[in-house]
């Protein structure tokens, strides 16, 4: 059977693959940039709108980080008013279980799914680091095992406040002066983590639980989005690492009952497109070139180096030493990038001999090259054989560009993709988000927790 | 001067409206106070009328019957239960509104301050400079409880006059004190002009203009800066509601507004008196709280006609309408007569009122009041200015953190 290709539209973030120095590049803060974005996404017919979060300004050598986009909105509040300017995206964005409580996440989220009517869907993400926590009254430390505990029972108690109360409690009933059709219903939630009982105060929404993304590629992710997500977002792009990936994850939902159509995969993909493959490659060498800015390059070196290069020249080679594995983390923020860096570095210095590469040039040929450069003809092609090979069930999207970088791909692949029939023409399966990913009706949060608890060894 | 000139009007919206009995009216939509549609058809008729701005009420718990803080919920099916966060259905109108400010009650209590600050400033960001947020604490044990983080004595039916709840509830205002000012710092975190795009050094922003606020206090601490860049009005409105010393102080250590909910004229006269020693007491700097009477409304053109419908609904609920506020039920003519004269006994900068049934008192309050008052000279003609401090008269302040040109 053909599979129907999943599409979500990625708002840029706050790293060197958002090019904020082109003429073309809008504000990554007004209003419009959001709403251009999501509208081009429903013209295109994407299934969902996509805005990360990041609660702390990153920093490196103890200073903010200057050189990629810095700042962003609160995330869910952008997702509401989303909800005014589109009207059948789907609205997806990352919060914290960290630095927040279940009542209020799942109120916001029950809120966005009314107010959305069922469009809501939730990147649940846990973070374990101190750095952020200074900016929280509740603190931020996480062990890192725990973290995944702590999200698992955050969406369980999230579900519970969800389906409290019952379907049809409103009747709003004039004639029989019945606002509800009985007396309000409590919620309990008991755990590790949280212990919380009282009256939610929002009904069921459209889609009684908003869907549930999990982003992480770990053991422990993969392991969460298989008893816990209705979608993984993952790294994993390419094809055939994306095969590997998605056997391994989609054999994880039997042990929790659940069926491979349950849990979809969805990488994370950027693109550039071109009349030609050569006319794509060298625009893609062009967006390469502004995503690494020499100071970026050296920032980036920095990061395996674990030391100051300020004074090396981007456009000269690489240092001479080693980095000292050993020191300090210089970065603050954000993940750390590399596992082992004497071994990335013994790599990279190669792989500069062989070429006779730069700094820059060195850091423009290793790091986060595009997913797709092609005509729109290959990516449309890739893409499905990506899909239909079980690769992934679709793609998130991340423009390079804001507000406008979206608008080709929607004009001109977004069209090849539906005259293939994997991509809708219209928005008609359904009426929320769930209905349109292919995803079951919420099941009960009970359900979720005996799945949980007493997982089935095959 | 306050008492003279033009008056603000705001508008405070709240489930079928502020009458217990309102969903059972026959123009009431009682099926739909949990779509956007809803508030957004009532956003646009507020703003028809070119009110100044509307609030949007919000708790972290079920209504109930029992009127004092901290109710336990009630087994009622017969009148409104639940809401929407408040400030999302206020981002979920700001792009279909153009004018009106929009002014959303959140929780200081149990909510993270750094939260709150960057969704205010994000509703600005969206609204282009039309943000304000009404500051509220959970005095409830219950609320408490859906947080599972904090233990809250039972409140004594004497409130403040018994001690142990008295200390309760000063605490909880002076958290929220701090609350308020960590949410304003984090508001000036990034100086305006942060963001330089320098191409040729690389630079998105300048680092040296974005400010760590680094507050404590025996409540919480945050560093900051802000993740979000300062919003367009620099300082989005603040407006608390108060009834007696502790929120007054409160609003005047916090808030450009303040809501008071006096009985009658010489009544609100005493309660502005009680403010301003609130203002000279916290030691307040900058321009005076604007202080706005509450008053719940029932209005019709024929006479006696508003007292009638509110007498029907409160025969429906059971009950005489209890609440906070003086109660209004007449013709538009007499109620601007009314804000008039209370206006210049107590030297008030404005009304907030409360429709006692939505949307048919707010039309009232647009179509009937407003006109009438335009023409006593005492409100606008329409919107003039773009954002929300504007049009209440507040400067756009400098960042607290910018140093001033050598």
């Amino acid at each position: 059977m053909t599979k129907q290709v999943i599409l979500g539209a990625h708002f840029p973030g706050v790293n060197n693959h958002t090019v904020w120095s082109d003429p073309a590049a809008g504000s990554q803060i007004q209003f419009g940039s959001f709403a251009h974005l999501a509208r081009t996404a429903e013209a295109g017919k994407f299934d969902f709108f996509f805005l990360a979060e990041g609660l702390r300004l990153r920093e490196q050598r103890g200073r903010i980080h200057d050189l990629d986009v810095v700042g962003r909105p609160n995330t869910i509040t952008v997702l509401a008013a989303l909800a005014a300017v589109t009207d059948y995206l789907g609205l997806a964005g990352t919060i914290q279980a960290t630095y927040n409580e279940p009542y209020e996440i799942a109120r916001q989220f029950a809120t966005l799914d009314h107010l959305s009517g069922g469009r809501a869907a939730w990147n649940v993400v846990t973070s374990p680091d101190a750095f952020t926590g200074e900016n929280f009254r509740r603190g931020g430390y996480l062990d890192r095992g725990d973290r995944y505990v702590r999200a698992a029972e955050f969406v369980q108690a999230a579900r519970e406040l969800w389906e409290s109360w019952p379907p049809g409690a409103v009747a709003a009933d004039r004639e029989k002066g019945e606002f509800l059709t009985g007396a309000p219903a409590r919620f309990e939630y008991s755990g590790l983590n949280f212990s919380i009982s009282g009256h939610f105060t929002a009904p069921r929404s459209p889609q009684v639980h908003p869907v549930i993304l999990q982003a992480g590629d770990s053991d422990g992710g993969r392991e969460f989005a298989a008893h816990s997500a209705d979608a993984i977002f993952t790294r994993h792009s390419t094809y055939d690492a994306g095969r590997a990936f998605y056997a391994d994850v989609k054999s994880r939902l039997a042990r929790y009952g659940r069926a491979p159509a349950e849990l979809k995969v969805l990488p994370g993909a950027s693109f550039v497109l071109g009349d030609t493959q050569a006319e794509a490659e060298e625009h893609a060498r062009y967006v390469r070139r502004q995503q690494v800015s020499p100071q970026t390059a050296i920032l980036l070196l920095e990061q395996v180096w674990n030391t100051d290069l300020s004074a090396f020249d981007a456009d000269g080679p690489l240092p001479p030493f080693d980095p000292d594995p050993e020191a300090a983390s210089i970065i603050e923020g954000r993940a750390r990038m590399h596992d082992d860096p004497l071994a990335v570095a013994r790599k990279w210095r190669a792989i500069a001999e062989e070429k006779n590469l730069s700094i820059r040039d060195l850091i423009i040929e290793v790091t986060g090259r595009q997913t797709f450069t092609g005509t729109p003809a290959s990516v449309a092609e890739a893409i499905n054989r990506s899909v239909q090979d079980d690769a992934c069930d679709g793609f998130i999207l991340v423009p390079h560009l804001i507000p406008a970088g979206l608008d080709e791909f929607a004009a001109k692949v977004v069209p090849l993709l539906q005259e293939r029939g994997v991509l809708r023409s219209s928005y008609e399966e359904g009426t929320t988000l769930r209905d349109r990913l292919g995803l079951p009706p919420a099941r009960p949060a009970a359900s979720w927790a005996a799945a949980r608890r007493e997982p089935v060894d095959a | 001067m306050p008492g003279t000139g033009e008056l603000h009007l705001a508008v405070a919206l709240d489930g079928a409206g502020w009458h217990p009995a309102a969903w059972r009216e026959p123009a009431a939509r009682p099926g739909e106070l949990f779509t956007a549609a809803y508030w957004a058809d009532l956003a646009r008729e507020a703003e028809g009328g070119t009110l100044d701005f509307l609030t949007i009420e919000d708790s972290l718990g079920l209504q109930s019957a029992g009127r004092s803080p901290g109710a336990a919920p009630d087994d009622r099916t017969d009148q409104v239960r639940g809401r929407l966060d408040a400030v999302l259905i206020a981002a979920r109108i700001a792009p279909l509104t153009r004018r009106i400010g929009l002014v959303p009650t959140a929780i200081t209590t149990h909510t993270e301050p750094f939260h709150l600050s960057t969704s205010i400033a994000t509703l600005d960001y969206i609204s282009e400079g039309r943000a304000g947020w009404r500051p509220r604490v959970s005095v409830s044990p219950r609320e408490a409880r859906h947080f599972g983080r904090r233990e809250f004595p039972e409140l004594s039916p004497q409130l403040l006059a018994d001690p142990a709840t008295a200390r309760h509830m000063t605490d909880l205002f002076d958290e929220a004190a701090d609350a308020v000012e960590v949410v304003r710092r984090l508001w000036d975190s990034w100086e305006d002009g942060a963001v330089i795009r320098d191409v040729p050094t690389g630079r998105f922003v300048d680092r040296d203009r974005l400010h760590y606020i680094d507050f404590a206090s025996r409540w919480f601490s945050v560093r900051g800066p802000s993740i979000t860049p300062r919003p367009p009005q620099g300082q989005p409105v603040v407006a608390s509601l108060g009834h007696g010393p502790v929120p007054y102080a409160f609003a005047a250590r916090a808030s450009d507004i303040v809501f008071i909910t006096p009985g009658s004229a010489p009544h609100a006269r005493e309660t502005v008196a009680q403010v301003r020693e609130a203002e000279i007491d916290t030691e307040r700097t900058g321009p005076p709280l604007a202080v706005y009477a509450d008053l719940t409304v029932f209005i019709d053109d024929k006479p006696g006609e508003a007292a009638a419908r509110k007498r029907r609904l409160d025969e429906l609920d059971g009950a005489e309408l209890s609440t906070d506020t003086a109660v209004f039920a007449g013709t538009p003519d007499e109620l601007a007569e009314l804000l008039t004269d209370w206006r210049q006994a107590a030297g008030l900068d404005g009304f907030r009122l409360r429709p006692g049934v939505l949307p048919h008192d707010l039309r009232q309050i647009t179509r009937g009041l407003v006109p009438r008052l335009r023409r006593r000279g005492v409100f606008r003609a329409g919107y003039a200015e773009s954002t929300l401090r504007a049009r209440l008269g507040l400067r756009r302040p400098a960042s607290r953190y910018e140093r001033s040109p050598a």
